[in-house]
């Protein structure tokens, strides 16, 4: 396992295009985030606004970014034919799929810490100019920021191991990056469009993205469909099933 | 060019069946909003405007009938408006848009045209006409008010101190019978607090009341008659009873509802017709998803040596590419749109849904522009995908451009108003413009949000903006087209 760990993680540094998605998750994310942060106001009055979601409006974007470099590694041994040579050197396909999880998860959490600590940080250092002070009820250095953060980047390393699982099934980079996104912003699209809130609110339960921005919620968390960790708990289920599934299909079919 | 492009497209089974399923998804989800309400029948039979739009029109009207060339004069006082508390008794707040004023009316049934002087809560005097219309006059909260009529063309005047008058404006009503009810009235609107960023919204009725004196006609002066017209819109119970009171030559009117267009946000009443194109966002995925991979599967496979070696014009190939898949995928969204229009109203209305009235032309519009919108997002993904020669690079590319700023700015909306309309101003997702069918009025107090259906561009400028993408995308993708080795 350690040797297959290792085959992964020298594919991966030598991948230009690993580094550079990794890279774009970082900058794509903390700039959306710095930009809503800078945007935000809480007048006196105040407001129902959540710092921590406001801190990382970001990972709507990120997201996607995340899902990609899930996707995209495993699509392309499948375009070029590489995955026969993987395949060959370990012969056990879990422990592949495994290696390959261990390292793709290892490096998107690394670039989540980054992205999730710049962006959280960039929020505690202007959201109090704007409005949002601890004599408003903002606690900005409280528990629930930290777990926020916690969830936020377990949330993007599970929906690259989301990525990798439905790409591991679908062999194409393009269908597979297709369905990964379909999952994660057709669920918001949906629930808005529901007439039946009772619907609504289901959609939103089952939702990964959904259940991702539950997680990282700090406010308001009574009015919420899922608390924040049965939101990360819905999260990694969905992960998980895209890899049991894609373990399934590797297992079973020739490449 | 195009027909070898066509054969390519047709002949993978998987592309045709995308196509297919996404036609069918826009067609299928228009019924599957599950929207319920309690419009059935004649209770719901929205007042129409002399324009064809819904309005509401109830107000406490003195009046009399007026045959004739005339004007009237009135002294009014300010507004005193009142909204229920949340445990009994009511409030004193000022209501923008509550209304009290001299106007002349066809008649008394609702939706009737008429032309009004009035002063507002806190939005100064206004001359209003046939609900539309709204022209500013000087900012004052009380004040003399004079409505002139010559024929069809009514002036209003406002003055400080009945001496010097200012024009406030002039407006023509074509067909206003001879005799017309006019009169004093006072009108007060749904109240709404409305916390930006947020979206909150929390409402309740108002009743305001005023007063008026020294009123002077130059008809023959018969009887008053007090209405309340379109009555029953129901003030705070806990308040005076809407009605008047004369004594001295001095009128105390009060009204609640309003005279005006009906709008669709939090404040006002309905759906839009955006939830019955559900499925658009799916067939927006499927059809990224193709249009990339038309393009990328060709570099996967090393077809694009062959098609190059066919026609060693590249910005042909690429041109004819971006023909075939906007045609087809046109013709799909165009096939789900036509049916998703007609029965997504239809199933809406049959559940009880209030949808705004919508002309013929203004169906059309959504039904084909949003098949354009369709087209031109599965162009960009070629152009991306040909920048890009990486299927899972593009589609991701084109999703995120696309649904990330309706995400943030329509289906949750995280951002900031003022954000949210510059995302739907110069992101792709602008094109989503096509499926507006309400109108925006600065004269009723709504959140006039992406998100409640009222889009920053018009449908045309939204659609352009997403031209305007995929030209930029496709011309990029022909210069590193004919630079790059294949």
């Amino acid at each position: 396992m350690t040797r297959a760990i290792g085959a992964e993680w020298a594919k991966t540094r030598s991948d230009p295009a690993a580094a550079w998605l990794l890279a774009s998750l970082v900058v794509l994310s903390v700039a959306v985030s710095a930009v809503t942060i800078s945007v935000s106001r809480c007048p006196a009055a105040g407001c129902g606004a959540d710092p921590a979601r406001i801190s990382l409006a970001g990972l709507y974007l990120g997201q996607a970014v995340a899902a990609l470099a899930g996707t995209t590694g495993i699509a392309a041994e499948y375009g070029t034919g590489m995955i026969r040579v993987s395949l060959a050197a370990i012969p056990h396909r879990g422990r592949l799929l495994a290696a390959k999880a261990v390292v793709l998860g290892g490096s998107v959490l690394a670039a989540s810490v980054l992205t999730v600590g710049a962006a959280m940080l960039a929020g505690r250092l202007i959201l109090p100019a704007n409005g949002f002070t601890a004599g408003d009820g903002f606690d900005l250095d409280g528990a629930g920021m930290w777990r926020a953060a916690c969830c936020a980047v377990l949330y993007l390393t599970l929906v690259a191991l989301l990525g990798l699982g439905v790409a591991t099934a679908v062999r194409d980079a393009v269908v597979a990056t297709g369905i990964t996104l379909g999952l994660l912003y057709l669920f918001p699209v949906a629930a808005s469009l529901a007439g039946d809130p009772a619907v609504a609110r289901r959609l939103e339960q089952i939702s990964p993205m959904f259940a991702g921005l539950d997680s990282q919620s700090t406010t308001g968390l009574g009015a919420l469909p899922l608390t924040p960790w049965q939101g990360l708990g819905v999260v990694a289920l969905w992960a998980a099933g895209a890899l049991l599934i894609g373990w399934l299909v590797l297992r079973e079919r020739d490449v | 060019m195009i027909g070898a492009e066509w054969v390519k497209f047709r002949s993978v089974a998987g592309w045709v069946i995308a196509l297919v399923v996404a036609a069918a998804a826009i067609a299928g989800l228009s019924v599957a909003s599950g929207g319920q309400g309690s419009c059935f029948g004649s209770s719901c039979t929205q007042l129409l405007g002399p324009g064809g739009e819904a309005v509401s029109d109830s107000f406490y009207f003195v009046h009399q009938p007026l045959t004739g060339n005339g004007s009237v004069t009135v002294r009014v006082t300010p507004l005193t408006s009142l909204v229920p508390v949340p445990h009994g008794g009511t409030q004193r707040v000022v209501v923008p848009w509550a209304k009290a004023g001299i106007i002349l009316k066809a008649g008394l049934t609702g939706g009737s045209r008429y032309a009004a002087i009035m002063v507002t809560g806190s939005h100064g005097v206004r001359m209003q006409d046939d609900f539309t219309g709204d022209i500013a006059g000087p900012v004052m909260t009380a004040g003399w008010l004079r409505l002139v009529r010559s024929g069809s063309t009514i002036t209003g005047y406002a003055s400080a101190n009945g001496a010097a008058w200012t024009t406030v404006g002039t407006v023509t009503l074509p067909g206003l019978p001879a005799t017309v009810q006019g009169g004093l009235f006072v009108t007060s609107p749904q109240y709404t607090q409305i916390s930006l960023g947020t979206t909150s919204v929390s409402g309740s009725p108002s009743q305001s009341t005023a007063t008026f004196d020294r009123a002077a006609l130059t008809w023959p002066t018969a009887s008053w008659t007090g209405t309340d017209v379109g009555g029953g819109s129901g003030g705070p119970a806990a308040g005076p009873p809407t009605g008047y009171s004369r004594a001295d030559g001095v009128f105390t009117i009060t009204g609640s509802g309003d005279i005006a267009p009906v709008t669709n946000g939090p404040a006002g009443i309905g759906a839009t017709l955006s939830q019955a194109l559900g499925g658009v966002f799916v067939a927006l995925i499927l059809l990224a998803v193709v249009g990339a991979m038309f393009i990328t599967a060709e570099y996967r496979r090393g077809l694009i040596r062959v098609t190059l070696a066919a026609c060693p014009r590249r910005s042909r190939v690429l041109a004819a590419k971006a023909i075939v898949i906007g045609l087809v995928t046109f013709a799909a969204g165009l096939a789900g749109t036509a049916v998703a229009v007609p029965l997504g109203q239809a199933e809406l209305r049959s559940h009880g849904v209030y949808l705004p009235p919508l002309t013929a032309l203004t169906q059309v519009r959504v039904i084909v522009g949003t098949a354009a919108a369709l087209a031109l997002c599965a162009v960009l993904a070629v152009a991306i995908g040909t920048l890009t020669r990486r299927g899972g690079a593009a589609v991701a590319a084109v999703i995120a451009l696309i649904a990330v700023p309706y995400v943030l700015a329509v289906s949750i909306p995280v951002a900031p108003l003022p954000v949210a309309d510059w995302l739907m101003r110069v992101t792709p997702a602008a094109a989503f413009a096509v499926e507006g069918t309400v109108v925006q009025y600065p004269q009723v107090a709504d959140v006039y949000a992406p998100a409640f259906g009222y889009f920053p561009l018009t449908p045309l400028a939204g659609l352009a903006v997403l031209c305007g993408w995929a030209a930029l995308a496709l011309a990029l993708a022909a210069v590193a087209l004919n630079r790059r080795d294949a």
